[in-house]
């Protein structure tokens, strides 16, 4: 017989679809008959979608920007070093 | 010889990312800025909502990348580029935090005491769209502020399953943590905002002195 305690355990693996059919079902019944339990089931669900729906932080088009000119330095860096081992240019 | 500025190279590149790995690795630099391309909203996204901070967020970018191209050598591709950019922006993060606030509790390495069982106070159903209640940056405010009370190691794991959607598997590689500690923080941690979000999103009028008619 499952516990409340039981069901908060396997609650993650319920939500991921990662428990095994047997344990599966009887975590259902559970939350068929203990409403507190269904309601933290639902509202755990209800929590991830949330998040996962937003994008909360937007890259900014300057950070793109400043990250695109600090690698095209590292780039000409490493060409000029290069260049200078290969050819030994004056 | 000048170089080509990155950002001016905008051909379409429909590779893979493993030829993108390797033509990168042979010195392409539009394959490294494609590859930058594909994840950079994904890291800085990451790295902000770790550090809790504009600044903070756009250094560990910038670091991960700089660092990646660097020891783009030693990427042996046993992992996917994305995980392995993940691992050096998740370290950096980590950093950035420690740095910040001398913070002890900042560590993925603690000890938590796993048997400990999660905790559940507010038991109340939520609106049926609390999203649509909200403007945008009224849920972004609030989505913040829940995440953010979360301790590090808790709000870490909670990012990269639930909000970067990666594997179990893959979190604890990122981590370095075993499989059932990630599993048990991602518990507490989708428990702890459960609690945060029920406060704010519970339905009005539910209790026995509720005002609803």
């Amino acid at each position: 017989m499952i516990t409340c305690k039981d069901f908060l355990r396997e609650l993650s693996d319920y939500l991921d679809d990662a428990t095994d059919p047997a344990l599966r079902a009887e975590l259902e019944r559970h939350i068929n008959e203990c409403p507190n339990c269904w309601v933290i089931c639902d509202t755990t669900r209800k929590t991830i979608q949330v998040f996962r729906g937003m994008d909360l932080h937007p890259l900014p088009e300057k950070v793109h920007q400043k990250l695109m000119d600090a690698l095209a330095r590292k780039a000409q860096e490493r060409a000029q070093k290069n260049g200078a081992a290969g050819l030994n240019q004056g | 010889m000048a170089e080509k500025p990155l950002q001016a190279a905008r051909e379409p590149v429909s590779a893979g990312e493993g030829d993108l790995v390797e033509r990168a690795k042979a010195g392409d630099m539009e394959a490294f800025a494609e590859l930058v391309r594909r994840y950079e909203r994904r890291i800085y996204r990451m790295a902000r909502q770790i550090t809790q901070n504009d600044e903070d967020a756009e250094d560990v970018l910038q670091e991960s990348f700089l660092k990646a191209f660097e020891h783009l050598d030693s990427f042996q591709g046993q992992s996917k580029f994305y995980t392995w950019v993940t691992r050096i922006a998740v370290n950096e993060s980590l950093m950035k935090l420690r740095k910040r606030k001398s913070d002890r509790t900042v560590s993925l390495d603690e000890n938590i005491e796993t048997d400990e069982e999660p905790i559940v106070r507010e038991i109340a159903v939520w609106e049926d769209t609390p999203e649509s209640k909200y403007s945008q940056e009224e849920l972004r405010q609030i989505l913040d502020a829940a995440i953010s009370s979360l301790k590090p190691i808790f709000r870490t794991v909670f990012i990269l399953r639930d909000v970067e959607e990666l594997s179990t598997e893959e979190t604890a590689e990122i981590l370095g943590l075993s499989i059932a500690a990630v599993k048990s923080r991602l518990l507490r941690a989708r428990l702890q905002l459960r609690e945060k979000l029920t406060r704010v999103f519970r339905r009005k009028g539910d209790g026995i002195f509720g005002f609803a008619k």
